[in-house]
């Protein structure tokens, strides 16, 4: 579905991806584990169109996107729920919910949005409430419903454990696991390896803008190396 | 930012003080001259009629300070940049306004009826022209620095404002030109309890009031409003819902000048004098107004752009012409100082 070409991706002069190859089938949950400064967030922003490789492939259903713009990119069916949440601030929860399907004009909006509120019914109980005033984990339910409300094919996820409290993130990944359960394709990047392993098929290590590891979750677990560098054992 | 980590005593005796009384200050400031001259007349003539034509006045040339002082804050809003070129697109309104006059043949002579659908046609124009004028000048000096400092496009604008006083210099010269009054702007519309409304106040204000809601339902309702709103909040974040930042960016410059437009028809109507310098004082002014009201803030553009009109109007029959910049800029820096933010002023994306 989704298959990363040797792609490198600059901020100025500076190469934050130096390289990176990958691959996400239909229907699988992918994370991508490592350290501050991994180049894993660049890696999304570069899917997403927000900060396009110079070189290298980005193909998504055999299509190279890699210089198409970020709407276009939206329209083919990739959304993101981005590094730091990004809610609008100063909009309400539905408003949040409703520019997540800013392209969309189908007749289905509505229903999509009480299936968002399912999968968080917290949303529900908050959905008049302006976006600033809530909690960080409150804010990454936000920033996923409105990612799913583009109803994605692709669904890239950039840290939802960042900033929360440890209860939420559990409730968070449940919640992505049910979104993975039924039928989205999940690309998740996650410094927290011990949250993205349990929830993802396959996974790839990066380190300095260079994938060094990758395996089924269940084996990068077991991977005295992993375990020493991002699982804290 | 470094500053507010260096312990002051009087800084923060200053914070408790914003914090104490800040918005009472603020209305009693901005009461204190009507309400003194109200006095004043009261006990002199016995009625307000004075006060209230400075007031009919006042609010007549702040809604064309209203108008220009929306696209300053749109566009701040969205692109967080001075767009010191926006009185310049002003005043180009207001020199399409009366060659566009000449080219459809509107005089004086023409009948109600004819003079309203000449009328409308300019607006038209005006507004046409200066909105397109202002997506041009985003085009040409903004958009290719959008990932550039910051200070590169603010010198960018004062460079196209210069550019654009000087088409106004070569066209129509070096000073200030008079244009057929047609609507005899300052003949009595009607008069009530003593108070004045001439046919200028009410083209003002027939112009302006629609326009204001007009675009404040466009922004809160269309999708393409949301689509602003959105990107002044957070463009990445826009971006990843499928809004097309920059068409979004020329939208609002096209709203901003279209406005400017109207405001342009507005002043070369009540004044019946225009030249190429006017778009600087007027752009100095609404930029004022815009700050004063919270820059980024549609209603506080409105009413900076109103209180400025009222201040500028009792300084110019009370206190003197030749005072009222420096009354008006007291009052800005008395504003600022007790709330730095503007009167209805907003968080904006750099403050969190």
């Amino acid at each position: 579905m989704l298959e990363l070409h040797d792609i490198r991706t600059f901020y100025g002069n500076i190469e934050a991806l130096k390289g990176v190859s990958l691959s996400v089938d239909e229907g699988e949950c992918v994370t991508l584990i490592g350290s501050n400064g991994a180049g894993k967030s660049t890696t999304l922003r570069s899917i997403s169109g927000l900060t396009p490789p110079r070189f290298g492939q980005i193909l998504f259903h055999g299509r190279d996107i890699a210089r198409v713009p970020p709407q276009e990119i939206v329209r083919l069916g990739i959304s993101q729920s981005p590094e730091g949440r990004r809610c609008f601030q100063r909009m309400s929860v539905q408003e949040n919910l409703d520019m997540g399907a800013y392209l969309r004009r189908d007749k289905e909006i509505d229903a999509d949005r009480a299936h968002v509120y399912e999968l968080f019914p917290r949303l529900q109980e908050r959905r008049t409430q302006k976006a600033g005033t809530m909690s960080g984990g409150e804010q990454q339910m936000l920033a996923i419903g409105r990612a799913m409300m583009a109803r994605p094919k692709l669904l890239l996820l950039d840290e939802p454990s960042m900033g929360i409290a440890p209860i939420l993130v559990e409730r968070i990944y449940e919640t992505i696991a049910e979104i993975n359960r039924q039928g989205t394709t999940i690309l998740l990047v996650e410094q927290n390896a011990n949250y993205a392993l349990g929830v993802s098929h396959r996974g790839y290590v990066l380190e300095t803008g260079r994938v060094v590891l990758t395996d089924a979750s269940s084996s990068l677990r077991e991977n005295p190396e992993v375990q020493r560098a991002y699982l804290g054992t | 930012m470094e500053a507010a980590t260096v312990p002051l005593s009087r800084s923060t005796s200053l914070r408790r003080l914003r914090e104490a009384g800040g918005r009472y200050v603020l209305i009693a400031l901005l009461l204190v001259l009507p309400v003194a001259y109200g006095i004043q007349d009261l006990s002199q003539t016995g009625n307000l009629s004075r006060l209230g034509n400075n007031l009919v006045d006042g609010l007549s040339n702040g809604a064309i300070w209203a108008l220009v002082a929306i696209g300053y804050t749109l566009v701040y809003g969205i692109i967080e940049l001075i767009n010191f070129a926006h009185g310049e697109v002003f005043m180009i309104g207001s020199f399409v306004a009366a060659g566009f006059f000449g080219t459809i043949g509107l005089t004086a002579a023409a009948g109600p009826a004819g003079l309203l659908v000449g009328l409308v046609l300019t607006l038209i124009a005006c507004m046409a022209a200066s909105g397109v004028l202002n997506v041009m000048i985003e085009r040409v000096a903004y958009r290719p620095l959008r990932g550039a400092p910051k200070l590169a496009p603010l010198i960018t604008a004062v460079g196209m404002s210069f550019i654009l006083q000087n088409v106004g210099l070569l066209w129509l010269g070096g000073s200030p030109e008079g244009i057929v009054d047609l609507i005899r702007s300052q003949e009595v519309f009607f008069t009530f309890a003593g108070v004045e409304v001439s046919n200028g106040d009410v083209l003002a204000l027939a112009v302006t009031i629609p326009l204001i809601l007009l675009m404040t339902a466009f922004i809160g309702g269309t999708r393409l409003g949301k689509a602003m709103r959105a990107t002044a909040q957070d463009p990445d974040a826009a971006r990843l819902m499928g809004i097309n930042v920059d068409t979004t960016i020329s939208m609002t410059f096209l709203l901003g000048g279209m406005l400017a437009g109207a405001a342009g028809l507005i002043y070369a109507l009540y004044q019946t004098t225009i030249w190429y310098f006017q778009g600087f004082t007027a752009g100095l002014i609404a930029f004022t107004a815009a700050v004063m009201g919270g820059i980024g803030n549609i209603k506080g553009a409105v009413l900076g752009g109103f209180i400025i009109g009222f201040i500028q109007q009792i300084s110019d029959n009370r206190i003197g012409s030749s005072w009222t910049p420096a009354v008006v800029f007291a009052y800005l820096v008395l504003i600022m100082v007790f709330k730095p933010s503007g009167l209805l002023g907003e968080q904006t994306r750099e403050a969190g």
